[in-house]
C-alpha cells in the first residue's frame, strides 16, 4: 500500500471521484494551473482540464453561490476556500442557501457538494490563516461537517462526501497536512460519514478530538499511559452526523471524558458534547466532563503554542480528571 | 420568422440602449497617464507635476529604503529568522506616490503591501522590524502574522488579511469625517484581485451614492498569487468600474512616482471639495512571488516578468533626478549605504527584544476589560505553564 500525507489523500480522492463521475468539478482560488496553495488540486488541472478545474475571481460568496447554482443545475461541486479563515464571504450562502435549499423547497432541489477547507492553527498564521469554525457550520441545520485527522480517513471520507446526497464541509487539518503519514489504499474506498473510531482501547477516560488535536491527544493518551492510566481515544471524524452510540458506550464504560478542540471553549463543539454526555451518562459519571480547548480569544501569533490545547495541557486534565 | 407586431411592437429607436462592444474601447477611454517615460524622461506636461526635484528625492530615499527592507526580510525569512514576509518590490511608487499626495489628517487604510506608507506616517522602523517577529516590542502585542502592522499615530489602520475588507471601512471614515465637519479624505488600497469581493462594490458604491471624500488605490499588478488578471475581471481596465458607480476612473503608470502623485493628488481635491471619490487604477507588476509563501515558477513563465524588471520604479526615479541634475551615483550610493546601515542597525535594535510578549497579553484586547471567563482561561494557563512548561514550548508532538 502506498504511503500518503493528507494532501496527496485529498488529491488521490479528487482524482478518482473526478475520473468516475465526469459531474464532478473542482473550483476555488488558485485551484487550477497552480494546483492550489496547499497544492491539493495539483495535476488535477493538467488530467481533467480547465473545464473542470475552475479557477474562480477572489470572491468566496460567489465560489459557493455559483457552486450551488451548479449543484442544481446537476454538476457535483467540490469548491475549495482557500483558509477556512476566508469561508466567511461566503458564510451568507452556505447558511442561507446551501444549507436549506432542500429544505425550503419541500424537497424539490438539493444542492450537494462538499466545500473543502483547511482549518487551524500552529503554523504561525495568526488570525486569519488559523481558525477552527467548524462549531458555526454544525450549528446550521442542514450540513454534514467532518474532520479527518489522517490520510486513510481523508481519502476515504472525501470520497463518501462527494458522493453524499447533501452539502459537506470538509475541514482538512493543515498543521498536520503533511506531517500526518499513512499507508492509503490505491483504488476508491469509502469511509462512512457519521461514524466516530475508537482509536486506542482503555479503561480510565474518554478522550475525544477530531482533526490534528486528534494527534496530540493521542501523544497525552501515550505519556499518561506511562503513568498508569490507561486512555479510550475517539477520533470524531464526523461532527455532523454524530455518532452518539460510540461517544457514549465508551463513557458508560470509563466513566470520565475530556472534550479536545482547538476552537474557542465558549460555545464550541465540545459544550455540545458535554452536554449530550451528561444526559446520556449521568448516572455512570465519576467526574465532571472537562474541556480543554482554545482560549475565548482570536487565535494569536507569537503565543500559539500557549493558545492550542496541546499534549501537555490535555495531559494535565487527564490528570486531574482521574483523581477527581 | 417572427414579424414585429408579434414581440410587441416596440418603435426601433426605443428598442434596446447598449452600445455595440468595441475591444479595446477602454484602453482607448482610459489611456494610461504617464509623466516620466522609462528613460527618465520628463514626457508630461510640466505643470502637471506636483512634487519638487527635492520632494522626489525625499521620496526616491524612501523607495530605497522600502525595496531594501523587503529584500532584507525576504533573506530573513528565508533564515527561519521572521516567518513569513509580503512586500512591495516594483510596486513602490504605486504606493509611496499615492500616499505621499494626501494631507497629514487624511487617514489611511491599506492592504498588506503598504509598508512604507506606514513609515512615511511616522511608524518607526524599529516598531515595524517587531511585528515581524512578534516580540515584546510589537506594538500589536505579537498577535498577527508578519506584515498585519497597524499605526494609530500616522492615521494608518490596521492591516487583515481577509481582501478587500478595508475598502468600506475608508468609506466609513469618510462618511463620518463628512458627519463631523473635518477636512478628511480616506485613502484605501487592494489589489485588482481584491476587485472581485465584495467589499469592493460594496465600497465604491456607498462611497458614489454619497460623493463622499474617498481615493480608492487599486494596485492592478497583474497577479492574484497565481490567478492573472484576466481571470479576475472581464473588463478591459480596472479604471473604468469607476463609470457603473458614478464616479471619476483613472489609469496611471503605476510604476511612475510623479504620475501617480499627480493623479492622487488631483482625486484628493476634488474630494475635498465636495466631488466625489475616484477610482485610481496603477498599473504596475508584482516581479516577485505573492509572499514568502510561493514559488512563482509553478504559475508564470519567467519571460513575462523580465519586461517589468526594465520598468522598474526606482530605476526610472534615478534617472529621472540624475537628468535634473539632483542625483548622481555618487550621491544615490551614499543614500544605498546609508539605508544598509540604518537596516542592520534597527535590526539589532528589534532583536534585542524578548522574544515573546507576556502571557497575559494573550487575554488583553479581547475587551476593553477581561471578562471574568477570560481572567478564569489566563489563572488556567499560568497554572498550566508552572505545570508543565512545554506548555509554552514549540511544538514537539506532531504525527
Ligand atoms: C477573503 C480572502 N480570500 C482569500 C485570501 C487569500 N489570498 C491572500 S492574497 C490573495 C490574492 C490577492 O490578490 P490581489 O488582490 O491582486 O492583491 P496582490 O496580492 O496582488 O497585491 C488571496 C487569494 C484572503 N486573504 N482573503
Ligand atoms: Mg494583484
Amino acid at each position: 500500500m502506498p504511503t500518503m500525507n493528507i494532501i496527496q489523500a485529498v488529491n488521490d480522492a479528487l482524482r478518482l471521484e473526478m475520473r468516475r463521475d465526469p459531474d464532478v468539478v473542482v473550483l476555488g482560488e488558485d485551484v487550477g494551473k497552480f494546483g492550489g496553495v496547499f497544492r491539493a488540486t495539483q495535476g488535477l488541472y493538467d488530467e481533467f482540464g480547465a473545464d473542470r478545474v475552475m479557477d474562480t475571481p477572489l470572491a468566496e460568496g460567489g465560489i459557493i453561490g455559483t457552486a450551488v447554482g451548479m449543484a442544481l443545475y446537476g454538476l457535483r461541486p467540490v469548491p475549495e476556500i482557500q483558509f477556512a479563515d476566508f469561508i466567511y464571504p461566503a458564510f451568507d450562502q452556505i447558511v442561507n442557501e446551501v444549507a436549506k435549499y432542500r429544505y425550503r423547497s419541500g424537497g424539490q432541489y438539493a444542492c450537494p457538494m462538499v466545500i473543502r477547507t483547511p482549518y487551524g492553527g500552529g503554523i504561525k498564521g495568526g488570525h486569519y490563516h488559523s481558525q477552527s469554525p467548524e462549531t458555526h457550520f454544525v450549528h446550521t441545520a442542514g450540513l454534514k461537517v467532518v474532520v479527518p485527522s489522517n490520510p486513510y480517513d481523508a481519502k476515504g471520507m472525501l470520497i463518501s462526501a462527494i458522493r453524499d446526497p447533501d452539502p459537506v464541509l470538509f475541514f482538512e487539518p493543515k498543521r498536520v497536512y503533511r506531517a500526518a503519514k499513512g499507508e492509503v489504499p490505491e483504488g476508491e474506498y469509502q469511509v462512512p460519514i457519521g461514524k466516530a473510531k475508537v482509536t486506542r482501547e482503555g479503561s480510565a477516560l474518554t478522550l475525544v478530538a477530531w482533526g490534528s488535536m486528534w494527534h496530540e491527544v493521542e501523544q497525552a493518551a501515550r505519556e499518561a499511559e506511562a503513568e498508569g492510566i490507561d486512555c479510550e481515544v475517539i477520533d470524531l471524524r464526523s461532527l455532523q452526523p454524530l455518532d452518539t452510540d460510540t461517544l457514549v458506550q465508551s463513557v458508560k464504560k470509563t466513566g470520565r471524558a475530556i472534550v479536545v478542540h482547538e476552537a474557542p471553549r465558549t460555545c464550541g463543539f465540545g459544550a455540545e458534547l458535554a452536554a449530550i454526555l451528561q444526559e446520556k451518562c449521568f448516572l455512570h459519571l465519576e467526574a465532571p466532563i472537562t474541556r480543554v480547548t482554545g482560549f475565548d480569544t482570536p487565535f494569536p501569533y507569537t503565543l500559539e503554542n500557549e493558545y492550542l490545547p496541546r499534549a501537555p495541557r490535555v495531559l494535565k486534565a487527564i490528570r486531574e480528571v482521574v483523581s477527581y | 420568422m417572427r414579424r414585429e407586431h408579434e414581440v410587441g411592437a416596440v418603435p426601433r429607436r426605443q428598442r434596446g440602449n447598449h452600445r455595440e462592444w468595441e475591444p479595446g474601447r477602454f484602453v482607448k477611454e482610459f489611456p494610461l497617464y504617464r509623466l516620466v517615460a522609462e528613460d527618465g524622461e520628463l514626457v508630461g506636461p510640466p505643470d502637471e507635476v506636483t512634487l519638487s526635484d527635492a520632494e522626489v528625492l525625499k521620496l526616491y530615499e524612501l523607495m530605497v529604503l522600502n525595496r531594501a527592507l523587503d529584500e532584507r526580510m525576504i533573506t530573513l525569512q528565508r533564515q527561519g529568522r521572521i516567518g513569513f514576509y509580503i512586500g512591495s518590490i516594483g510596486e513602490e511608487a504605486s504606493i509611496l506616490g499615492s500616499a505621499a499626495a494626501m494631507d497629514e489628517q487624511d487617514w489611511i487604510f491599506p492592504c498588506y503591501r503598504e509598508h512604507g506608507a506606514a513609515l512615511m506616517r511616522g511608524m518607526p522602523l524599529v516598531t515595524f522590524l517587531c511585528e515581524l517577529f512578534g516580540n515584546a516590542g510589537d506594538a500589536m502585542k505579537g498577535r498577527q502574522m508578519p506584515c498585519h502592522e497597524a499605526w494609530r499615530p500616522g492615521r494608518f489602520t490596521s492591516i487583515s488579511s481577509p481582501i478587500s475588507t478595508q475598502i468600506s471601512h475608508a468609506v466609513g471614515a469618510a462618511w463620518a469625517a463628512r458627519l463631523k465637519g473635518d477636512p478628511m479624505v480616506a485613502i484605501t488600497y487592494f489589489g485588482e484581485g481584491g476587485t472581485s469581493a465584495h467589499d469592493f462594490h460594496t465600497g465604491l458604491n456607498f462611497a458614489a451614492v454619497r460623493k463622499l471624500p474617498v481615493v480608492f488605490i487599486c494596485r492592478n499588478n497583474g497577479w492574484a498569487i497565481s490567478v492573472p488578471r484576466e481571470r479576475q475581471t472581464g473588463s478591459e481596465t480596472i479604471a473604468q468600474k469607476a463609470i457603473a458607480y458614478g464616479m471619476r476612473g483613472e489609469r496611471v503608470d503605476g510604476n511612475d512616482l510623479l504620475a501617480v502623485h499627480a493623479a492622487t493628488r488631483r482625486a484628493r481635491a476634488r474630494a475635498a471639495a465636495g466631488e466625489g471619490p475616484t477610482l485610481i487604477e496603477c498599473v504596475t507588476y508584482r516581479v516577485e512571488g505573492h509572499s514568502t509563501s510561493d514559488d512563482p515558477r509553478a504559475y508564470r513563465p519567467a519571460e513575462l516578468v523580465e519586461p517589468w524588471k526594465q520598468k522598474d520604479p526606482l530605476l526610472r526615479m534615478r534617472r529621472f533626478l540624475a537628468r535634473r541634475g539632483a542625483l548622481d551615483d555618487a550621491a544615490d550610493e551614499r543614500i544605498r549605504a546609508g539605508v544598509r546601515e540604518e537596516l542592520q542597525r534597527v535590526l539589532k535594535e528589534a532583536e534585542a527584544f524578548a522574544p515573546k510578549p507576556p502571557l497575559e497579553s494573550l487575554f488583553e484586547d479581547v475587551y476593553a476589560e477581561p471578562t471574568p471567563l477570560l481572567r478564569e482561561q489566563l489563572a488556567e494557563l499560568e497554572a498550566a505553564v508552572a505545570a508543565d512548561p512545554r506548555v509554552a514550548n514549540p511544538r514537539h508532538s506532531d504525527a
